[in-house]
Parts: C-alpha cells; structure tokens; sequence
C-alpha cells in the first residue's frame, strides 16, 4: 500500500521532471529556430538594400539561446571583474543590489516588527495608526524616490529608503495580525506561570506569531526585489537594475535577456533561503 | 474566626444587558465557600451556570463583579504561581515539545535552578504520569490523553499550593479518561494539593472528590449543597462502586442535576448575609435515624453553619 504510494509520487515527480524538460527544450528549440530562419527571402538574390547592409538583416532580432548561453558562460566565468563604471562583473552589480536590497530591508525589519507588535498587542495603538497606514501602504514604492532624493540628497541612500518603504508594509501588517491572532489560553499559560510582559513576549508570543511574521518577511523580500530593478534603473550607478538599461542603451539585448535571468534566479534563491529559515518557526497545532 | 484555606465570599458575576435599557445578565449571585487545605472539591452543574468563570477568578484570569477571594488570608489578586490551572483544551505550547512545556513551567516556578535540575524535576513529573518515552515529542505528535498528562505534569510539576482544573477530562474518551483519573489520584496523594476540579462526570467526582459543591441552574446560580464523600481512601475505579455506600451518593448525585438543579433555582435562599452551601451526607439523610444523630451530634457545626463550612473528616490532615 505505502509502497504504492511512494512509487506513485515517485513516477509524479519523474513525470513532471520529464515534462519540465520537454517544455524547456522545445521552448528554447522553437526561439533557436525562428531567429535562425531568414526573416526575408531566404536564398534569393539580395535586395539593393541588403547589399548595402552587406547582408546583415534589416531589423535587429531577439538573440538565440545559444548566444545568451555564451554569454552566460562569458559573465558567469569571471563575475567580479571592474573595469571602469560602465563594464563591471554580473557578481558586482549583483552585490549591489544585494547590498542595496539587504540594508533596506533589514531596517524595515527592525521598524516593522516592533510596531507590528505594538499594534497586534494594543487595540488603541491599531485604530491610532490604521489610517496611517492604509493611505501609505498602497503608495507606489517608487513615487517616493523624487521626494527621498530631495531630502537624502544622496541616489545610494535613496534607494535604500525605497527599498526600505516598499518592504516595511507587508512585515508590519504580518506582525500585527499574527501577534492579535495568538491563542489567549497560551497568553493564559504565561500569565498563570507569573512571566512578565518582557518574558510573555519572547518566550509565547514570539514563537506564537513567529509563522505569520516570517510569511510577511517572504512577502517582503519578493516586493524589495522587483522594486530594486527600477528603483536602480531611475538612479542609476551600479546594481542589476542599472545594468539592464544600460545594456539597453547599448543595444546589447543578449546582456539584457541574461541578467533578466540573473534577477529571476536571485529572487528564487531569497525566497528560498526565508521558506528555510520559516521551516525552523513553523509549529502544527 | 477560623478560615479555611481558600474562602470565597459573596462572589457575584453579571455581565451587562445586550439591548439599551435590558437588566445585567446575573450568571451567579452572592457564593460563598471554602475550600480546606489538602482538600480535593469537584465542582458540578449545567452548562451556564458559571463554574468556570468561579475558576478562572481563583486562578486569577477572570474577575467577579463583586465579593473578594483569600487565599491563606492573602486576597487573590490577578494569575499567580502558587495557584496551577489545568485546562480543559490542554493549553500546551504546541512549538514547545512535551518536556520543553514542563520544564517552562518549572523554570517559571524557580529561576534559581540549573538547567539540570530544571529538566530533573520535569522528567521527575512526566515518569509519574508514564511519558518518559515520548519527550521530545511535541504536543501535535501527541495523543488527546497524552496531551492532557503533559499539562498534568506541568500543574503538578510547579508545586502549586491550589490546583485548579478545569473539566481536564471532558475532551477524552472514557477508557483513557480511567486511566489519567487514576494517575491523577496517584500524584495528588503523594503531594497531597488542595484541588478544586470542575466537571460534567458524577463517577468522577465521586472517585476524585472529598466533597462535591452542587451548582443550581444560571442565571443566578448558586451553589447549594456540598456533599461529603466518605468513602475510604486509597479509592480505585473498579472496587469504588461495590461500596455499600457508592449508589446512594450517586443517585443523590445524579436526582440533583436532573430534578433539583432546576426546582432549586426559583427558590429564593431566605435571609442575608453569607450563603454558604449546606453539607450534606447523602448516606447518613437515606437513614433517618444515623439523620438525627449528625444534627445534634455537634453543637459546633450547627452554630457555625452560616458562617464556615467545616468537613467532619479531617483526619487524614492530622
């Protein structure tokens, strides 16, 4: 029966393996193809004007997987290297946006968590900011950045603080709903074993919301990282968000394609390390 | 004036009317009672009737709107170590596993102790209700009964000079609510806590229970009898109900949840001041004449029964 069972699941992960890399193959196989292909003509004779582009294809088209491969290999063999403000490593602009991305959300957490307690714990403190909050959480992260840059006077910081603003709102709410969700018989068990309010809060309500606050930290480092792209693509300098465009302007679309895959792969890989550490918090009841 | 370990006086519960100009909801009104040290009182009565907000006041989670409560001539004041709270629903921290929730009531209880001591203690406590075994199991990985004997073992663990439960056995099955209900008679003797238990179950009651306290039907409930159980100790499950005396307490018992309960509540107790339940021996008022003799057999008691309500059987307590 269970044998069953486990050779069942086995053959839904081969299967669903097998279909991943079929799709993946004749994905990439059909956008080989069609850049391959000759957009015009084929063998025939060239026009005047393709003789005067000396054969080269009247509209530029999207590379081939087999470039961006290349060029993956390219970046990927030698990411830190820096030569000069415009032409640094994948790893390095990656590390800046990292860097960028880490600072303003670690500085939301430590915001955020306390407040959202505050909040879960006080109904006062929840109606006193409620409003405050509902008006500035749906606030587009980048409409800040004009006024962060008037008052920070510094691109760098300004794009923390809007890294900052963007991932505070998911974390704060989180906290506060799941510190007003705890069981009252647990808040019980530490009032009738005489903890303090200091003890209450680290030794049951900590643990006890510990779920919900790590699902809205997850929420927020997905948000911080989509809005680190534009937000270094407005200020420009170093990051991902910056290499992209500016390897845009320089019509270099295989370096475009590439770190767009570069930015999907990072973000997975920050989920995946805050769906880890979550695994040490999660509690069945 | 001698007072008894716990007193409980003129405890009043009402809660606000719903509509604009309704009258407060009074669940109960003007109890009083005492409980005796290394004394084990049920607690029975229907559904409403405020047992367990009488609980949840002495363990300090709940408040009556009027009347005062002692404690060894301390008023209760808010939760407290010294009083342990047994749940119905267990209230295990579920993150914590069996021996972690035990030993976060032992820490609790002396900050003092070594990590050593504090896990000695507790395992000390979870042999005695037979999971030594299972640990470092947390509570979901646990089975309802298992689950009841880690908050046992936490209550019991602490030391608590009042043990306070609430129907710990309402939510399993009775094969297992046997088996916990003898553990639970072992570590009290051995203890031998002052224990005020709620429950639904007469057997129970009449297994665990020095005197019961019968609650008539809310709102304005009250607890009108506290009947004494004389049956010899140690009591065990099987051999309690071939004593001679088992059914005519438990029919007494029984007549007064289904008949009296209900009857008593329209009749308004006569006179003021403090209301405290009358004794009762079941076994003696079934034989007329042995009737008599308890009535006139101590002046003491008759001059005393509006005030403190003392157990004859004291002896175990020397």
């Amino acid at each position: 029966m269970s044998r069953d069972a486990t050779a069942e699941k086995l053959s839904l992960n081969v299967r669903a393996a097998l279909l991943a890399i079929v799709l993946l193959v004749v994905g990439l196989g059909v956008w080989e193809g069609v850049n391959h292909s000759p957009l015009m003509g084929g063998n025939e004779t060239l026009s005047e004007y393709e003789q005067l582009l000396a054969g080269a294809d009247e509209r530029a088209s999207v590379p081939p997987p087999s470039e961006i491969a290349a060029k993956a290999w390219k970046e990927l063999s030698n990411p830190f290297y820096d030569a000069g403000p415009n032409d640094k490593g994948i790893g390095i602009q990656l590390g800046y946006s990292l860097y960028r991305v880490l600072s303003g959300y670690l500085m939301a957490a430590l915001v955020a968590i306390p407040i959202g307690f505050l909040i879960g714990m006080s109904p006062l403190a929840y109606k006193a900011l409620n409003p405050f909050i509902q008006v500035l959480r749906p606030i587009s992260p980048l409409a800040w950045m004009p006024l962060a840059l008037f008052i920070i006077r510094d691109s760098e910081a300004s794009a923390i603080f809007v890294i900052f603003i963007c991932s505070i709102w998911p974390m704060l709410l989180n906290t506060a709903f799941g510190v007003a969700g705890v069981r009252n018989d647990w808040v019980n068990v530490a009032r009738t074993h005489e903890l303090t309010s200091l003890q209450t809060a680290f030794k049951v309500i900590l643990p006890a919301a510990a779920p919900t606050i790590l699902t809205g930290m997850r929420i927020s480092i997905g948000i911080a990282w989509l809005v680190i792209v534009a937000a270094e693509m407005l200020v420009g300098g170093t990051g991902i968000g910056y290499y992209v465009w500016n390897e845009w302007n320089n019509l270099d679309l295989t370096s475009v394609i590439f770190s767009i895959l570069m930015i999907g792969v990072v973000g997975m890989l920050l989920d995946m390390a805050l769906a880890y550490i979550a695994r040490f918090v999660t509690y069945a009841e | 004036m001698s007072h008894a370990f716990v007193e409980v006086q003129n405890a009043t519960k009402r809660f606000p009317g719903t509509g604009k100009h309704a009258l407060p909801l009074t669940v109960f009104e003007n109890i009083s009672f005492g409980l005796n040290k290394g004394e084990f009182v049920c607690i029975i009565g229907h559904s409403g009737c405020g047992k367990s907000t009488i609980m949840n006041a002495l363990a300090g989670l709940d408040q009556f709107s009027e009347g005062s409560m002692v404690m060894e001539n301390k008023e209760i004041k808010g939760p407290g170590l010294e009083r342990g709270v047994v749940f119905q629903n267990y209230s295990l921290l579920p993150w914590l596993t069996a021996l972690e929730n035990v030993r976060f009531g032992v820490r609790a209880r002396w900050k003092a102790w070594s990590d050593r001591e504090v896990t000695e203690h507790s395992m000390k406590y979870l042999k005695m209700v037979g999971l030594q075994e299972v640990v470092n199991r947390k509570p979901s990985q646990l089975s309802g009964g298992m689950r009841q004997r880690v908050s046992i073992a936490r209550a019991f663990a602490t030391k608590p000079k009042l043990l306070l439960l609430d129907e710990p056995f309402g939510a399993l099955d009775a094969l297992t609510r046997g088996v916990i209900q003898d553990e639970l008679i072992k570590i009290w003797s051995q203890d031998q806590q002052t224990v005020f238990m709620i429950t639904h179950d007469v057997d129970e009651a009449i297994l665990l229970a020095d005197r019961i306290f019968l609650m008539t039907n809310g709102p304005h409930a009250r607890i009108a009898e506290a009947v004494e159980i004389d049956l010899p100790r140690p009591r065990q499950r099987a051999s309690i109900i071939k004593h001679p005396h088992f059914y005519t307490i438990r029919n007494y018992l029984v007549d007064f949840l289904v008949n009296r309960s209900s009857e008593l509540r329209s009749e308004k107790p006569s006179g003021h001041g403090m209301l405290y339940p009358t004794p009762v021996d079941p076994v003696r008022q079934s034989s007329p004449e042995c009737a008599t003799e308890t009535a006139s057999a101590s002046p003491d008691t008759e001059s005393h029964q509006n005030l403190v309500n003392f157990t004859p059987k004291e002896t175990r307590h020397g």
